[in-house]
């Protein structure tokens, strides 16, 4: 089994969830197939997107809701 | 008592400006800041700094708690919010009061009886200023609705009471648009704000954005003129003006007056904004709404009246009276201000932060910037795309527009890409010089040019 990092995209915030009131996109232990949405980078108030360029297992996510991420920073490990 | 220790609780060019004001003042500056602009200009300059929290605004620049936590730590009597962030906040307001801290605004209570757009129309109608016909309160039911598109006819805009800042407008054209967009609207009102409010406004098509800036000092308010933002995308100002252009002086006294009238009505404190939708066509203006803070383009009417709104601010929250009489304010010349912002015109305004890698900035005559950038900083990703304000002044609006094209020539801005190269091609455009424009004509103007912002 191959582990592979799913790398922010962008440098800013890293938020789980669509809003503040709706569940994470993922959480640790989901399947995971190219194009899903793991979670949202704020860059100066414009919200883009993360998707995963990967097919498995969402292993566990290495940053938290909020964090400062920066570009090409790992934001979760998969088993593929 | 006049401020001694002031904290600015804001960042980037504004945090930058209060510092200008409150040093001239003799005021001490405790710069607030989080871990993100540990090396920013505005720290450096000040005579302290105190870090606040992480670099997402939600855990510094707007936690209340830690602000005002950090004002009590440094010896402050003061807490400047700028614009944006907590600027328009009635709790972080009270909060300071409670803490014994000067809030450089006005009270939580007027903040918030001008965030509600419903109450704001409503004072606006008690002080005589006229407002865009529409509901008269907030409606719930689509019944309601019909009854109101009898005095406001089609087009229609569909909008949140507890909305602001050209969020979660819909416009409705005829009949049926009304019955598809009004659940729309009423399910996202109750999503983003919790509050499923609305109401109806009539639509004024190739309306101006005319906004007249007021100053009080909790009894008395006077007025030091108008400004015109109608170079807009997506509601979002770009280039702004005073005065406006073509304004008939008595249609100019009547706007002015009316901002005074209703900045009264509610004991207005500080600097202020009244905003209104100008219809050249007709002379017809109607109240929009107020801000109750500092405002970005706030320099182009300093540049005309000569009269610091920033130090006039402060002396006001330090208990001062009003520092002028209506009869000491009169404008001179003509002056433009546009916004230097972090995005790619060529890629539909993506914000796009990163190392400024050079840069050189445009001075002479009647040039003014109002920047926090220097060459080699790191621009966050965390917090808006504004990079600096450059204003050009002339004795009219043609040597202004001659200074803002010079200006922008000698300007450059190396490492990230920038709305420079747009405000070059705007200067120089036709419909631009005749100020032939509105609120909505940048939009499709940029679909046609696209060629030229590349």
């Amino acid at each position: 089994m191959a582990k592979k990092d799913i790398l922010s995209p962008l440098p800013g915030t890293f938020y789980r969830r669509p809003a503040p009131d709706q569940p994470p996109y993922k959480s640790d232990g989901d399947p995971i197939a190219v194009g899903d949405v793991v979670g949202l980078v704020e860059v100066m108030k414009s919200f883009n997107e993360v998707k995963s360029e990967v097919a498995g297992t969402l292993v566990r996510f290495l940053v938290e809701n909020e964090d400062a991420v920066m570009a090409g920073q790992p934001l979760a490990e998969v088993e593929g | 008592m006049a401020i001694r220790t002031l904290l600015v609780a804001n960042r980037g060019e504004i945090a930058l400006r209060i510092q200008r004001a409150a040093r001239e003042l003799g005021i001490r500056v405790v710069q607030a800041h989080s871990a993100a602009d540990r090396d920013s200009l505005p720290v450096k300059l000040a005579d302290a700094a105190i870090e606040i929290g992480p670099p997402p605004a939600r855990k510094s620049y707007l936690a209340i708690p830690a602000i005002v936590e950090a004002a009590k730590k440094v010896g402050a009597d003061a807490v400047h919010p700028g614009y944006g962030f907590l600027a328009e906040n009635g709790e972080f307001a009270d909060a300071c009061e409670v803490a014994g801290l000067a809030f450089v605004g006005p009270t939580g209570d007027t903040i918030r009886a001008m965030g509600d757009k419903v109450e704001a129309r409503r004072l606006a109608a008690e002080a005589g200023v006229p407002t865009v016909p529409g509901s008269a309160g907030r409606i719930h039911e689509l019944e309601e609705a019909r009854e109101v598109l009898a005095c406001t006819g089609f087009p229609v805009m569909i909008k949140a009471a507890a909305g602001g800042g050209g969020r979660g407008i819909r416009i409705a054209r005829d009949e049926e648009g009304l019955a598809r967009l009004w659940p729309q609207a009423r399910a996202e009102a109750l999503a983003a704000f919790g509050d499923g409010g609305l109401y109806l406004e009539k639509r004024i098509e190739r309306a101006r954005h005319l906004e007249v800036q007021v100053l009080g000092d909790g009894r008395r308010v006077i007025h030091l003129f108008e400004r015109d933002c109608s170079l807009q995308r997506r509601r979002q100002k770009l280039w702004e003006e005073a005065p406006a252009v073509r304004l008939d002086p008595e249609l100019r006294e009547r706007l002015c007056a009316a901002a005074v009238r209703l900045a009264e009505r509610v004991h207005y404190r500080g600097a202020g904004t009244v905003e209104f939708l100008f219809d050249e066509a007709t002379g017809d203006y109607y109240f929009l709404e107020m801000n109750t803070r500092i405002q970005v383009e706030h320099p182009v009417t300093e540049e005309i009246t000569g009269i610091d709104l920033v130090k006039a601010m402060l002396e006001i929250a330090g208990g001062a009276p009003l520092p002028f009489r209506q009869e000491e304010i009169a404008p001179r010349g003509h002056a433009i201000e546009v916004r230097i912002n972090a995005e790619d015109p060529a890629r539909d305004f993506a914000p796009q932060p990163g190392r400024i890698a050079s840069l050189e900035l445009p001075g002479g005559p009647g040039v003014r910037l109002d920047t926090a950038l220097c060459a080699g900083y790191e621009v966050p990703p965390f917090y808006d795309s504004l990079l600096m304000k450059l204003i050009a002044r002339g004795r009219d609006r043609e040597e202004a527009l001659a200074r803002l094209e010079r200006a922008l020539a000698e300007l450059a801005i190396g490492g990230i890409p920038t709305t420079v190269g747009l405000h070059r091609t705007l200067v120089r455009a036709p419909e631009v010089r005749a100020w032939d424009v509105h609120t909505a004509w940048l939009e499709p103007w940029l679909d046609t040019n696209r060629r030229l912002l590349a």
